[in-house]
This record gives C-alpha cells, structure tokens and sequence, in this order.
C-alpha cells in the first residue's frame, strides 16, 4: 500500500500568504488601525462636535 | 549585558516559564488579588447601604465606598490581572523571555504607587467623586495623580507585552501566526493602550486643574475624552476574558477553535469597533449630534457585538466537538451534561460565557440604542448591566483561570478543593442574580449612585412601588451570596499561594537561545485535513447543541429588545 500523503510545513510556506492573513499577523499594523479608528470615530469627531457648540451670548 | 535565559518546564501542562516573567506574572496577579479582596470588602459596605431595609452607611461614608470600590474593582483589579494575563499570553505561551523585564518591573512599581495613592486620596474623605470623577465636581490632586501613574505603569506593561512578541519573533520560539490565545491578549493589549492614551489627555489637564494651573475643564468635553478612558478600559476586559476562554477550553478538553480564521477577524472587530460603545454614555447629553452618537453606537457598536456573538459561539462549539470526539456524541447536549461540572476551571469560565452574553450582552445592546437608553439612562440598571459584564463576565473569568495557574505558576496544591469546587456556583450565580435584579429596578427607575431611594426628609419625595424596594432586597440577598463566592475564593487562593503544599520536579535553569527554538510543525496527513469532523454531531452539524443555544440566545435577544420597545411606547405615548 502507498504511503498516505501529507501536507508538508514547506509546501504552505511556498504559497502567497493572503492580504488579511498578512494584517492578522502584524501586530503593530493592528496596533495601528485599533488607535486611529477609536481617536478619529469618537475622540476627534467628538471633540469637533462640542468645539462647533455655538456659545450663549 | 547578559540576558537572564532561564526557564523551568512545567512537568504536567508542559509549559514553559521564563524566571522574570514568571515573577512577574505571579506579582501582578497578588497585587490584583489585594485590589479584589479591599474591592470586595467595600462591595459589601456599598451593597448593605442599597438595601433599604439595612441601610447601613451615612451618605458620606456611602459616597466615599462607592469611590474606591467602583476604582479598586474596575481599575486597579482588572488591569493588575490583565497585565499578568498580557505577560503570560506573551513570555509563556510563546516560550520566550520577556522583554525589559526592569521596564515591567518599573511599570509594576508606578501601578502600584498609582493604585495606593489614589486609595489614600479616597480614603481621605475629600475625593468622593465616583468612578467617573465628572469635572467640574473636583477632588484631591492625588486622586488624578494616582491614576495617571498607574496608566503609565499600565501602559509601560503594554509595550513590555509587545516587545516580548517582537523577541519570540526573533528568536524563532513559534512559528507562523500567533496562537489564537496570544492574539486576542494583542487585541486587549490594542484596546489598553488607546484606552491609556484617552486616559492621559483627560487625566492630566484635570490633574493640572486640581492644582491651579488650569482654569477651567469642559464639563462635557471631559465626559466624552473621559469614556473614551472609562468604558474602553472595560473593552480590555471583554477581550483578556474571551481570551481566557479560548485558553480554558483548550487547557481543559484540548478543545481548538471551530475556525481560527473566523476567530481572529472577530478580535479583528473589536479592534477596530470595540472602543466606540463609550459613545452610549453620552446618549442622553446634549451637545453631541444623534450622527455621532448613533453611529458610534447602533452602527459600530453592533459589529463588536457581533464579534462577541462569534466567541460565544466558537467557544462552547470548539468545547462541543472536543467532547463529541471524546465520545460524548449522543444526542445535543451529553457533551454538556458529561462536562467536568466539578471542575472550577471549567464551571467558572462556563457560567462566565453564559452570564456575559445572556445579562451583559443582550442589556448592553438595548443600552447602546438611543431611543431604549432613555428608559434607563442613570438608573441601577447600569450597574446591573456592567456588573454581569466586568463581574460575571471577566472576573469570574480570571477566577477560574487562576484555580489553574496555583498549581501551573505558583506551584502550589489547591487548598479547600471541596470549596472549590462550589467557590464558581456562589460567585456566579449570586452576581448573575445581584445584576438581573439590579436591571429589574433599574427598569422602574430606581437611581444609580444614590444613597436613600426613599428620599426620607426631602422636600421633592418620590415612592417608588413596592415592587421596586421588593427587588433591591432580592438585588442586596444575591450580593451578599456573591460576596460569600468572593471570600471563598480569596480563601483558597490566598491559602493556597501561602500555605499549599509544595510542587517540585520545576526548577529554572539556562537555556540557550538555540534550544529555545520552536520545532517546525510536523506534516498533516491529507486525509485529516480534508475530512476534518466528519464522523461527529448530527445532521451534518458538528456542534448542533452550541447551535441550540445559539438560537435560544437570538430568541431571547429579539424578545427583550421588542419588550422594550414596547414599554418605551407605554412611557413615552406619542400618539
């Protein structure tokens, strides 16, 4: 009988990581996008908002 | 300068600790349990003043226990245990040494400094100004001063964390991507450093303006920089504990993800979404557009929701289909009744999942929709919802995996197992109780931080119904259950760390770089990899009891949010 196939570690480093694969694993990337998201969503856009308050006079 | 390279193997998991980290874990982790044990005690004061019947404080005295449990509790507890978490998920998992461990220990030393100067600022009567510590209500200078050094602390930790994913990079301690265990501690470590950041830009000129260098804070411009701080601080939270979950289920039944890729994109969301849910504490202020609030809500909120809908269905489905492998394949749920129930490991992060998402999630959603935020903004429901999302959720979490680390990191024998062993039920479902009645009076508008609902001697009175009083009683009787869950847990961990019997057969040694490296990962047989799961579960589901409960979760999620609804048209009639 044949022996049965594997997948070798050598055969996957071969192929092209994918785009996602590549961000998942650079955490600094991560890093990145989890400060810049939060700080433009709710901190800048926020901080806008309150600064346009027009004041009584 | 030479690198300290030992390391000690543990002879029953196998894992690998290097001596600084391991200190330094162990260090945080005591210095957690200390916040948790002054935390408690004050939990107890803060509970037996709610209960009408008792009513045991001054309002004084209330104001100021309130202070330094709602810090010691959701500042100084948490992040002391999820810095110990970061070290261990980074150093431990990935059999590598920490990085500038003088930098973490001078992190430890300023969250320590920060967390007791802030205690004395507390403690000293003159800063009962809550949690939340709204400017233009001010207090001591040390109170701001203590945060700011324990955020450096903290955030010193952080960068430790990453520096130690960049050396186990290098020295080749994996290979490929990060162990799903460690990525989520990245995406806690992410959400810590923003949480920080927002922290430090509020923080400091309030501190400044406490001493008379600033003169004035923008009460609402405070409060939204100030949430970006308090909530997202309970977003670092949310990912360290479905972290620990993944590592429970894998340290207990062996159990990997369902799809590791659907995992990481769902930590992938609550990096980017995860922070935003602050905007639902401002929900009811004027000043920010409905665009803001909604969208930071009912728009990018749902996607982390969402997220956590994807863990709460990936653990318990990874779980199903270690124990159906195992042969516990009969019907939907022997996996579940065949489950180590006696285990605290298990039964602890078990009740954690399920608390989380039924009380914590499904209130959380209904807190962050503008219109059902009314019902309830500022009423008990809001401890309610937080205590079965920090309470239930992430510190029985760290409660359960602590029974594993005693014998792992403090090589110590558990003492009191039989204790133990009820230790999750008590705490659990007493807090799991304590929330939903929380949320029951909250429902009828009884206040949040507030010392005498009957309003006895003003001249503006309010009664509430009986039913509202009947539930604050039910609400005090479940807390002191949890609190007695507490002790016993402070019992057997601090018992056990001092006076458990020793585990040898574990002593640190030198190891080279060389022989620290991860070996490449051995071939998979094709036929593995391409049948997968196939002779397991029913119908063509592998876990179709985690798909069960999925369903009785959307069921119970859909209903709770039409009945509020429906009781917002009875309050508010539009017609």
């Amino acid at each position: 009988m044949a022996a049965p196939q594997t997948i070798r570690p050598e055969d996957e480093a071969d192929e092209p990581v994918p785009a996602m694969q590549q961000l998942l694993d650079n955490p600094f990337l991560l890093l990145f996008i989890g400060i810049a998201m939060p700080t433009v969503l709710y901190v800048v856009w926020g901080v806008m908002e309150i600064v346009g308050i027009p004041l009584a006079r | 300068m030479a690198i300290n390279r030992n390391f000690r193997t543990c002879p029953t998991t196998g894992l690998v600790f290097h001596e600084q980290a391991d200190r330094l874990i162990r260090w945080n982790a005591v210095a957690g349990v200390v916040s948790l044990l002054v935390g408690g005690v004050l939990a107890l004061l803060v509970t037996l003043t709610r209960w009408p019947a008792v009513h045991l404080l001054p309002a004084d005295w209330f104001y100021l226990v309130l202070t330094a449990h709602g810090l010691d509790m959701l500042v100084f507890w948490i992040i002391f245990f999820e810095i110990a978490v970061l070290y261990f998920c980074g150093a431990v998992l990935l059999r590598c040494r920490i990085a500038a461990p003088r930098w973490a220990w001078l992190g430890f030393a300023l969250m320590v400094i920060g967390a007791v100067t802030n205690n004395v600022a507390v403690f000293r009567g003159d800063s009962s100004v809550m949690f939340t510590s709204y400017a233009p209500m001010g207090a001591h200078p040390a109170f701001y001063l203590g945060l700011i050094l324990f955020a450096v602390g903290a955030l010193i930790g952080c960068f430790v964390f990453l520096g130690t994913l960049v050396v186990a990079r290098s020295e080749g301690t994996f290979h490929g991507s990060l162990p799903l265990v460690t990525f989520g501690a990245v995406t806690a470590c992410i959400i810590a450093i923003f949480t920080i950041a927002s922290g430090a830009i509020i923080l400091i000129p309030t501190f400044l303006w406490s001493i008379g260098l600033v003169s004035h804070i923008d009460s609402l411009m405070y409060r939204t920089v100030w949430w970006a701080f308090g909530h997202s601080s309970q977003q670092i939270n949310v990912a360290a504990h479905v972290s620990i979950w993944y590592a429970i289920a894998a340290i207990v039944f062996g159990a990997k993800a369902l799809s590791e890729r659907v995992s990481r994109t769902a930590f992938l969301l609550y990096i980017c979404f995860l922070q935003l849910a602050s905007a639902h504490h401002l929900l009811a202020d004027p000043g920010l557009t409905s665009n803001w609030k909604i969208f930071n809500t009912s728009y990018a909120m749902y996607l982390a929701v969402l997220a956590s809908m994807v863990h709460g269905l990936t653990v318990p489905g990874a779980i199903e289909v270690a124990q159906r492998e195992k042969g516990y394949n009969r019907g939907l749920f022997e996996w579940l009744r065949k489950a180590p129930w006696g285990n605290p490991v298990f039964s602890g992060m078990f009740i954690s999942l399920v608390g989380f998402g039924f009380l914590g999630g499904i209130s959380g959603v209904m807190m962050g929709t503008e219109q059902l935020n009314l019902i309830i903004h500022n009423t008990i429901y809001v401890p309610g919802h937080f205590h079965a999302t920090v309470v239930v959720g992430t510190t029985l979490a760290f409660m359960s995996m602590t029974y594993f680390l005693i014998p792992v990191l403090f090589r110590r024998e558990l003492m009191f197992p039989g204790l133990a062993r009820w230790q999750p039920y008590l705490f659990g479902l007493g807090m799991s109780s304590f929330a939903l009645f929380m949320m029951g009076a909250g429902t009828l508008g009884v206040p949040r931080r507030h010392w005498d609902i009957t309003f006895a001697g003003n001249p503006l009175g309010y009664e509430f119904p009986g039913t509202a009083y009947l539930m604050m009683g039910i609400m005090a009787l479940s807390g002191i259950v949890a609190v007695v869950g507490g002790i016993a847990y402070l019992l057997i961990t601090v018992g056990s760390v001092f006076f458990g019997k020793r585990i040898g057969g574990s002593e640190f040694k030198a190891l080279s770089v060389r022989e620290g490296r991860a070996s490449p990962p051995a071939p998979q047989p094709v036929a593995a990899a391409i049948t997968g799961h196939g002779s397991i579960g029913i119908g063509g589901f592998v876990a179709p009891g985690t798909f069960t409960l999925a369903l009785v979760f959307l069921v119970a999620f859909v209903l709770y949010y039409f009945v509020n609804w429906k009781y917002l048209s009875t309050l508010w009639p539009l017609s």
